[in-house]
């Protein structure tokens, strides 16, 4: 077998690789594998992987290709599932007690179009239960590590994902985004991570969180992966009645297109009061105002622009967000799947199956969202907490009339050590620069922006666009990477 | 502005959740917090503004009404925790009265 470089493993190198064949898809899936045991013991990013049905997908992908029958140019390649997105046969736990004995009987419309293209769906990674959470700490198995200073969280509620694509386990993964649960734990981990326009990618597959917030996404090594798996998973879904009815992006040529080009022409807009926050952590600033001295220089103008409702974006959000919630976890009462403890009759096990089947932040967002919607305070939380929302969706298309993306920080702090956050209402507030998109529906793009001098630890800049300009935004997010190097000395990107 | 004082045992049981009384303490405690933060909307002036429910709008989406395939009986039995004859859920006594567990 040729020597697979993990320090370069990305989709595009990968199809690369697989097209001068210099390995196969067995190869490749056997040496990720090998590198998986060896090393995820000190990470814990993968809650567990199907080795051999992976390996089967692996030789089909390889005699299509023997036979000039690729199903495209990255037919053979793994990409890592985090363990809330169906594939059949594998575990669909959401890092949850309650989850732990369910196997997918079907696979999320995400990833049967990746399986469309020879995708191999590869490993169940961990995350926060039911995707609560923003370090990984709230997995009822066990926690994960960033892959960068081991000490540290990876962010959530994505983090096996991204910490499964920073520690080079894989090309890339999907990860979910309800509140910056792509974008969040990207930026801890040093990679890039999407969340697309809400209606983009079919949410089919993908247990619900908060139904009108939750988007599918990737966790990737560079922009070209991101747009890879974008193009390969969006598009119209007859099984999800809130996809789009448009096809799926082409962001992929955007990306080729623009890379090597500057960024004249463009405005980018700075959001004051993202800006002004009291918060930001020193290092984090400092990077945030060299990536703005690096916009200028590649030809963007600047301009400032404001979305006034940004300090009540959270207390929507959470509101929002556990409502649906407490709503769509209603489902999980250990009678058709999932564990059961048995009651004396059928309402007892409901609350016993509960009790002991979800943890503590499930829990209290289950109740929160029960309180806000109950009888008597629905006007006052729940009906309030949506009309706040139009004037913050108001806010973004105000803003984009000046300017044709935002940048902002991702997370107010780096990141953080175990168990440093335990109060959930500070945890909550760290989420302000990433919700307000989910609430407002457009896309945005976590991408490394610099690294924290002191520390040496990574720090993400998010680039915001309008609904539906995906490949804007990610021609623009290239075109950075593709000169981050020049201006840190550090590289980045695939 | 609604009373933020939350009543931890009644909405735990609204929402069928069993708590020991250790949890059901802190979980007062901290979601007391949460609640006087969010009561913070109650500042703005919000007359006359739509409410969103959906980040994009949507009308009712339809579908021909036709019959297709579904999934196999054994698929869908397969996650369940306790089955009668391998072609039932079994379910723990609905309604009070004599046990027939």
């Amino acid at each position: 077998m040729s020597g697979i470089d993990f320090a370069k493993l990305s989709v595009a190198s990968c199809a690369d690789a697989l097209a001068k064949k210099e390995y196969s898809s067995e190869e490749l899936v056997k040496a990720i594998a090998a590198n998986i045991r060896r090393n995820d013991d000190k990470i814990h990013a993968f809650l567990n992987f199907d080795e051999e049905a992976a390996l089967r997908a692996a030789k089909e992908s390889d005699a299509r290709r023997a036979s000039g029958k690729a199903l495209s140019a990255f037919d053979g390649i793994p990409v890592g599932m985090k363990d809330n997105i169906a594939v059949t046969g594998e575990t669909l736990s959401c890092a949850s007690k309650i989850l732990a004995p369910v196997k997918s009987p079907y696979d999320a419309t995400a990833v049967a179009k990746l399986k469309n293209q020879g995708f191999i769906p590869f490993g169940r990674l961990n995350m926060d239960e039911f995707a609560m959470g923003s370090s990984c700490e709230n997995s009822a198995f066990f926690p994960t590590a960033n892959p960068l200073d081991t000490s540290r969280v990876p962010g959530g509620s994505s983090g096996g994902s991204a910490a499964a694509v920073a520690a080079k386990f894989l090309p890339s993964a999907l990860g979910s985004d309800t509140g910056g649960s792509i974008r969040q734990p990207a930026s801890f981990c040093g990679t890039v991570g999407l969340k697309p326009t809400y209606g983009r990618v079919s949410r089919y597959g993908l247990v619900a969180f908060a139904s009108s917030l939750d988007q599918i996404g990737p966790l990737s090594p560079c922009v070209e992966d991101a747009a890879i798996i974008l193009d390969a998973v969006s598009g119209h879904d007859p099984m999800d009645a809130t996809s789009l009815d448009l096809a799926g992006t082409h962001a992929l040529a955007a990306v080729r297109e623009k890379r090597d080009t500057q960024l004249k022409g463009m405005k980018i807009g700075l959001p004051k009061e993202y800006y002004a926050s009291s918060g930001l952590d020193s290092g984090v600033a400092k990077v945030f105002g060299e990536a703005i001295e690096n916009l200028k220089k590649l030809g963007a103008e600047i301009v400032e622009v404001s979305l006034p409702h940004t300090e009540y974006a959270v207390a929507v959000y959470y509101i929002v967000a556990t409502a649906e919630a407490s709503a769509n976890l209603a489902r999980f009462d250990g009678i058709r799947y999932g564990d059961r403890k048995a009651g004396r009759d059928l309402v007892d096990t409901y609350f016993k199956s509960r009790g002991a089947g979800f943890g503590a932040e499930v829990k209290r967002r289950i109740l929160l969202g029960t309180y806000v919607l109950s009888s008597g305070y629905y006007d006052a939380y729940y009906l309030r907490a949506q009309k706040v929302r139009t004037l913050i969706k108001r806010d973004f298309e105000e803003a984009f009339k000046s300017c044709d993306l935002l940048l902002t920080p991702v997370a107010p702090n780096l990141p953080f050590h175990f168990g440093e956050k335990s109060d959930p209402l500070q945890m909550y507030l760290s989420d302000i620069f990433t919700i307000a998109l989910n609430l407002a529906g457009n896309c945005g793009i976590s991408i490394p922006g610099g690294v924290d001098a002191e520390s040496g630890l990574p720090v993400g800049i998010q680039l915001i666009a309008p609904s539906l300009a995906e490949e804007k935004l990610l021609g623009a997010a290239a075109v950075y990477e593709k000169q981050a190097f020049a201006f840190t000395g550090k590289p980045f990107g695939c | 502005m609604a009373d933020s004082k939350i009543d931890i045992a009644y909405v735990a049981q609204l929402a069928r959740l069993e708590l020991d009384p250790a949890q059901a303490e802190k979980l007062q405690g901290e979601l007391g917090n949460i609640v006087r933060y969010i009561d913070k909307l109650a500042e703005l002036d919000v007359t006359g503004v739509e409410p969103t429910a959906h980040a994009i709008s949507r009308r009712n989406v339809w579908r021909e009404d036709e019959v297709r395939d579904s999934f196999p009986r054994e698929t869908m039995l397969a996650n369940a925790p306790d089955l009668v004859d391998e072609t039932l859920i079994k379910v723990p006594q609905v309604l009070p009265g004599e046990g027939s567990n």
